[in-house]
This record gives structure tokens, sequence and C-alpha cells, in this order.
């Protein structure tokens, strides 16, 4: 963790700027991605975040961070946002704003769980959830820049169904045979799955994630007792602490 | 910039109102204690354990764990407050404050204006001591009475709750004294030089 990177953001006031929903997708019962239009959006890279901003009738304000999950090279900007139970931003942000609405967001926001393509690879993603966001933007980031750098995915979820972007990531690996995405399924799995139907553990990551003399760029996003297992696991693989970056959210339960 | 855009159909939903004078602009509590790191949480025994207070190339003083368990112990009750807009309230930490390590090496006061803490896994902050004298932090070693779990920076981390939590490192192993500020891990990747939540010193330039 010693290396900063040299792609760390140069130091700058970030304003708040008000954001406009061009469009909405819809990627699971639970998960909608926001396509945003900031007008004058500095360009990010990928892995980095925003700070969003709403504010009620009465005034009162709400602030949350968001990963990106668009590339720097498209020009509206993604946020996936996962209905919390019992949240107060996202249950708003999936279930209540339309297009043409607007909040305020300032960004991008960190610069060390970052990606691009001249940092190089083999690149070793791994995720669970809607901790696919920021992993997304990496693979998009490569996907547009037609860069054949090899990578590999694994993306743990509770269902098919519960799987984001499952469409693109396939349309990303069935094109582009350096690309390799592997889903593991740990609640229920359709009839005729194939692949693994357990939490990720040490055997899943030897076999997605390349070995270390490989030197992999790994990054590591999701639940926090996901993210805890898998870079102890890694770090009990042989890999050094400082090449595993990792974004953890939501309860620890401690 | 203009009035902000109004989000109809959003409006609070918190439970309890909390007290202005506890939660700074922009924060949220909750109940929860969630865990920020960039990498894995360092596996540290207290057998592998030290601590070292350095000035410049001099060591000022260094302990194991034995022999830290047996300074001064103080008990703070706090309110923390993350730079990702969470804060947590009446949180209960043990450990040796500041004044009582200075005093420990036989200082009456900071022997340099600036501190960079380094911890296991290499991450750093640099912390003015001025903010942690008087009581003002410590190395914490207990959380509500227990040993402090390696996710949340035990066996030992930093505790300066006045600021964003960032400053108080995980995983701290030493307090290194010096004459010029230097920026520590996150504060050379675009947050605060010094992070006050109550002046919202989020991000450079806040």
């Amino acid at each position: 963790m010693t290396a900063i990177d040299s792609t760390a953001s140069p130091a700058r006031r970030l304003e708040w700027q008000q954001a406009e929903v061009r469009e909405i997708v819809t990627e699971t019962f639970r998960v909608k991605s926001l396509l945003l239009r900031v007008a004058s959006w500095p360009g990010h890279f990928p892995g980095q975040h925003v700070d969003i901003r709403l504010t009620a009738e009465d005034g009162y304000q709400a602030q949350r961070s968001y990963s990106i999950a668009s590339p720097p090279e498209d020009e509206l900007l993604a946020l996936t946002v996962e209905r919390v139970e019992n949240g107060e931003v996202s249950p708003y942000l999936v279930g209540e704003l339309r297009i043409g609405d607007r909040f305020e967001l300032r960004g991008p926001i960190g610069g060390y769980f970052v990606w691009t393509v001249p940092t190089g690879g083999p690149l070793c993603l791994i995720a669970g959830g809607s901790g696919m966001a920021p992993l997304m933007a990496m693979l998009r980031h490569r996907d547009r820049q037609k860069a054949h750098i090899p990578g590999s995915v694994l993306y743990s979820s509770r269902s098919l169904e519960d799987v984001i972007y499952r469409n693109e990531l396939d349309a990303m690996a069935q094109c582009d045979s350096n690309l390799r995405v592997i889903y593991t399924l740990t609640r229920k799995q359709p009839e005729e799955w194939l692949g693994p139907r357990r939490r990720i553990d040490k055997a899943l990551l030897a076999e997605v994630c390349y070995p270390p003399d490989k030197n992999p760029k790994i990054f590591v996003c999701g639940p926090t007792s996901l993210v805890e297992e898998v870079a102890r696991m890694l770090v009990e693989l042989g890999h050094e602490p400082q090449t595993i970056k990792t974004e953890r959210f939501g309860p620890t339960g401690a | 910039m203009s009035e902000p855009p109004i989000s109809r159909g959003f409006r609070s939903r918190r439970q309890e109102q909390t007290p202005k004078n506890r939660l700074p602009p922009g924060q949220y509590v909750t109940t929860d204690f969630p865990v920020l790191s960039a990498g894995p949480t360092p596996q540290i025994t207290v057998e592998n354990w030290t601590f070292t207070l350095q000035l410049g190339g001099a060591i000022l003083g260094t302990w194991n764990w034995a022999e830290f368990e047996t300074l001064p112990q103080t008990t703070i009750k706090t309110d923390i407050h993350c730079v990702t807009k969470w804060s947590k309230l009446d949180t209960a930490w043990q450990g040796v404050t500041f004044d009582d390590l200075l005093k420990a090496v036989g200082l009456s006061e900071p022997p340099a204006p600036y501190i960079m803490a380094h911890c296991d896994g290499g991450y750093t902050t640099n912390v003015p001591p001025a903010d942690l004298v008087g009581g003002q932090g410590m190395i914490a070693t207990r959380y509500e009475g227990l040993p402090i779990l390696p996710m949340h920076g035990g066996p030992a981390r930093l505790l300066v709750p006045h600021l964003y939590f960032w400053k108080s490192a995980k995983w701290v192993r030493r307090l290194r004294f010096m004459e010029k500020d230097e920026r520590g891990f996150w504060e050379s990747l675009g947050y605060h030089n010094y992070g006050d939540p109550w002046k919202e010193q989020r991000y450079d330039g806040d």
C-alpha cells in the first residue's frame, strides 16, 4: 500500500454540481443503474466514486457515496444503486427517481482503487453483489480501449437473477479470449447450472486468479465479510498484500 | 452554485432526532460499525507487536505488548465520524493517551510540530501533535472493553476522534515526529490534509 498510484487526482476543490438523470436501467429486482449527464464532469479513473446530495422539500439533505460504473470514455456517468432495505437514500434512488430529475453530485473521489489500461495486467477482479459496479468501470474501460490485457472476473451472487450486468459481461467474455468471467451462485442455482455454487473459497480463488508470480493487479469489492475473507485467502495463497486493493461496504455485524 | 434541486418524494427517514451538536454536516448516524480499508486486514499477533515513538532517526521509546499494557490506561467515550458519511455515537475506547506516551519517554511536550503515523500494511496518515495532546488522542487497544478486532484496527489503532476517522489509523505501529508536514496515504490521494468533520473538510480544497 506504500506505492501511491501516479493516477492520483490532482489537488483541486471538488465543487457540487447538478446531475440530470438521462436513463434508468433496471439491472435486477433490487438494483438500477442511473445514467447521468453532468455538465462539467472533469473525467475519472475506473474505480473511483462520487458523493451525491439529495435535498428534500423541507430542506433536509442527505449525502451518500456511490461507485462509478461507467468508463471514462462514455458520455453519461453511470451509478449502480442497490436498494438497501430501511435505507434512506437508496430506496428513493431505485424506486422514485425519474428521468429528467436532478440532484447534486461531486467527484471523482479516491485514487487508490483505480485501474487504467497503462497500469497493465493481468487483471483479477473479484466482486460480491453490487460490489461489481466499480469493477465494471474497469472492464468497460478495458473494452472501450480494445485492450487485450488478460483479465479474470470472479463474481459472487445469491442467484442468477441477482447477477448485475450479466448480458454485458457475457458478451465481453464471448468475443475476447483473454477475458474470463466466472459466476458463483451461493443460494439458488438454475437446475442446469454448471458453474460453482458456493461462497468464494481458496480453491475458487486459486482457479480464477492468476498466481502471484504473474503479478496480477487484484481488486476486491463487495460486502465487508466477503472482502475480509477473500483478501485474507489471497494473502494465504501467496499474493503480496500491496497487490490487493479492496473496497468494503455494508454491515459488519460487529 | 444556485439553489440545490429539490428531490420530490425524498424525505428524512431518521427514527430519532440526533441533536445537531452531535452530528457534523453531511453525516448520518449508524449503529453498525462499517469497515473501510484499502487492502487486506493485516493479521498481527500481540507477540509480534511493538510500538515506537520516533524523532528523525532517533527512537524516543519502544514498547512490546506487555510493556505497553503497563502504561497508564485511559478510557475515552466519544462520537466518531467517517469521511464516507457515517457517524457512530458514544463509542468507548481504552488505551494509552498521547500525553502519557510523551511522559513515558520523559517529554513534557511534543518535540516537533508534525507527526506521521505508520501502520502495518503500509498505511500512513499525518496528524498534528497539537491535536493529540491534552487528552485528545490515544493509542487504543480496547473497544467497548474488548480487544479491538483486526478489521477495526486491532491490536492497536490511533484514536483522534475529533478528526475524520481515517486519521485514527488502524494497525498503528509507529508515530514519527517531523519538522515539516508530509501527507499520508489518503491525504496524498485527494483527501483533506487536516480533516475537521465540523468544517466538512473531506477533500482537498474543502
